[in-house]
């Protein structure tokens, strides 16, 4: 039984589905994330996590207490909003003591614990201010300081970081990582940006339509989608149609030309699908088991990165990304080369394109 | 451009001539006791007189029952009309406008037929019932004012997001309002407060009816039979108003965490 279980939990308002047959169980002390286009229902999870709404059937356990029925209030779930949703008229060390107070929490105990907790979002010094004369990224600090000051069993976090400027965004990112690895609270966290997913979390959950797609480690989403969404949601990717002709010898018909995959495939013979691989799993050159001719069409130089169109076989373009490494000249567009890819790094997903 | 200015500036004029032509009036006359030279002689028998004290005491209390109760009951409903029930609002908000439409004599009517002395709940029967029910027909006229302060104060800030803030740090729905709503709204609700304070201290038709010794029938006994008197009682009036105006500026200039906002 794992800390957090969330067991087949459906929600719909009025007659729109929102939440469909979502399981989810979450170790304790895991950073978990939910990820997915906006309107894919994350807020939606948190919330009925949170006990702001009530799911329309299935249950959510934690630390092998029902939820149902327990008001938002007595379920000691931190949450963490993407307006900060500050108190306006309190100052930040009165923020921060809120739970605390309520909580019944002595004076100097809890003056000790806003002290604590202000250092740790590196806002020593700043308890006597009100949030009007904070910067957005020093709110949320503060926002965070007291959703978790009063020690919840879960922190929730709901696109904390969406309203924020890019530079503050990223380093934010890592300051709550390491909060988080400190305190090892267990954490659910809500956004619609990958890499921020990517680079926090102990486990990705990519949802869509209300659906969990997929469930697992980052590299694991990354690299092993199971669904067209998710392959198609994370990261880029190229897309080539084509057809099983021996799905035993996984031997696919593509309008590149035939491709062996030299691995059994699920698919039957004859039907359509589609070959997915990022642009990372191409190469230059004829080191890997797939190999294609191809034509370059136009080159983008990005700094560390060069990016590569190509048409593969005539008429199949192909985007193929490597490092940039001095002595290496980037081809010019009308050049010929040999495009190859590991047969493993390629992705057989059902239907066409 | 330069023509919508200066036709601005002409109604602004009118507007204030509208407005402050009576007034200059009734100031003038007030001062006008003593034949041939301005003075201040009816203030000093307006103040002089002891029914003026014990009226406006008798009012000024009555307004802060009618305050603490009209707070009581609006803002926990515009709190929920807003966070629970926004489909309401527009019901909610014709209610409120009902006893700007039905008369106060109806309500009286309505309050000595339902609580006379031998009825089933003889209010009407102690001075303190008749306080009571008189608190409560002020906190009726003051509804349609008191609602709208206090819904504009809820506008300003994110209910429903602080009320969750509130919630997921243990906070149950009193605390919520307590220490996270009322609070933020402290600026809505005294201007609320101060519009039925004027309410209070003018109205004639429900204290008259009640027979309890309000300010608004003093003032109307006063128009009936001294000359100079009531000018100067209306004067002392609209200064107290007035006055109440100005304290809503002040208290908004001194709530500090609204100071950037302004
Ligand atoms: N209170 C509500 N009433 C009706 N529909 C809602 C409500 N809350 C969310 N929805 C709908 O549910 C869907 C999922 O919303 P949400 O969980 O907020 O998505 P996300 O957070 O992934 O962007 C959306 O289509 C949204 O319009
Ligand atoms: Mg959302």
């Amino acid at each position: 039984m794992s800390f957090i279980t969330l067991q087949n939990i459906q929600k719909s308002f009025g007659a729109t589905q929102v939440v469909r047959d979502f399981t989810l169980g979450i170790e304790k002390g895991e950073f978990v994330s939910l990820l997915g286009p906006s309107g894919c229902g994350k807020t939606t999870v948190l919330r009925m996590m949170a006990g702001f709404e009530t799911q329309t059937s299935g249950t959510i356990v934690l630390d092998g207490q029902d939820m149902g029925g327990l008001p938002a209030n007595r379920r000691r779930i931190g949450m963490v909003f993407q307006s900060y949703a500050l108190f306006p008229n309190l100052t930040v060390a009165e923020n921060v003591a809120f739970g605390l107070k309520i909580a019944g929490t002595p004076r100097a105990e809890a003056a000790r614990r806003v002290d604590e907790m202000l250092g740790m979002v590196g806002l020593s010094g700043f308890g006597a201010r009100y949030p009007f004369q904070l910067s957005g990224g020093q709110q949320q600090r503060v926002a965070l300081a007291r959703a978790i000051a009063p020690r919840p069993r879960v922190l929730l976090l709901d696109e904390p970081l969406s309203a924020l400027d890019a530079k503050i965004r990223i380093s934010l990112r890592s300051e709550i990582r390491a909060i988080q690895r400190e305190l090892g609270i267990t954490t659910l966290f809500v956004t619609h940006d990958q890499e921020e997913a990517m680079s926090m979390s102990d486990r990705v959950v990519v949802m869509s339509g209300g659906r969990a797609e997929q469930v697992g480690a980052p590299s694991e989403i990354y690299n092993r989608p199971a669904t067209r969404f998710v392959a198609e949601f994370i990261g880029s990717l190229n897309l080539v149609p084509g057809t099983v002709r021996d799905a035993a010898t996984g031997a696919i018909e593509t309008p590149a030309g035939v491709i062996a995959l030299g691995r059994t495939l699920p698919q039957a013979n004859g039907s359509a699908v589609s070959l997915a691989i990022r642009p990372e799993g191409l190469h230059i050159g004829q080191d890997g088991n797939v190999v294609l001719n191809a034509r370059v069409a136009d080159s983008e130089f990005l700094g560390s990165i060069i990016r590569l169109r190509v048409m593969a076989g005539g008429n199949t373009p192909l985007v193929i990304a490597r490092f940039n490494r001095e002595g290496h000249t980037v081809p010019e567009p009308g050049q010929e080369l040999t495009v190859s890819a590991n047969a493993s790094d390629i992705i057989v997903l059902d239907g066409v394109a | 451009m330069k023509s919508g200015r200066i036709f601005s500036a002409l109604f602004f004029g009118l507007a204030c001539l509208y407005f402050l032509l009576p007034l200059v009036g009734t100031l003038e006359f007030s001062l006008r006791a003593r034949r041939g030279e301005y003075s201040l002689d009816a203030y000093r028998n307006v103040l002089a007189d002891p029914q003026f004290h014990q009226t406006i005491g008798y009012s000024f209390i009555l307004s802060l029952a009618t305050i603490v109760l009209g707070v009581l009951i609006v803002a926990p409903t515009a709190f929920w009309v807003r966070l629970k029930l926004p489909r309401l609002r527009p019901v909610v908000e014709f209610l409120t406008l009902m006893p700007l439409v039905i008369p106060p004599i109806v309500i009286v009517f309505g309050y000595i037929r339902l609580y006379n002395t031998s009825s089933w709940l003889p209010l009407l029967g102690s001075a303190a019932g008749s306080d009571f029910l008189l608190v409560c027909g002020y906190a009726t006229l003051s509804l349609p004012y008191m609602y709208r302060a206090i819904d504009t104060g809820l506008r300003a800030i994110d209910v429903g997001t602080l009320t969750e803030a509130a919630q997921s740090l243990g906070a149950g729905w009193v605390t919520v309002l307590a220490r996270v709503i009322l609070p933020n709204i402290l600026t809505a609700i005294l201007s609320g407060a101060f519009l039925t304070f004027a309410i209070v201290i003018g109205e004639y038709v429900l204290a008259a009816l009640l027979n309890r010794p309000a300010f608004g029938p003093y003032m109307v006994w006063m128009g009936g039979n001294k000359a100079y008197e009531p000018a100067a009682l209306a004067v002392v009036a609209f200064g107290i108003t007035w006055a109440s105006m100005g304290l809503i500026q002040l208290f908004s200039r001194f709530s500090k965490h609204t100071q950037a906002r302004r």
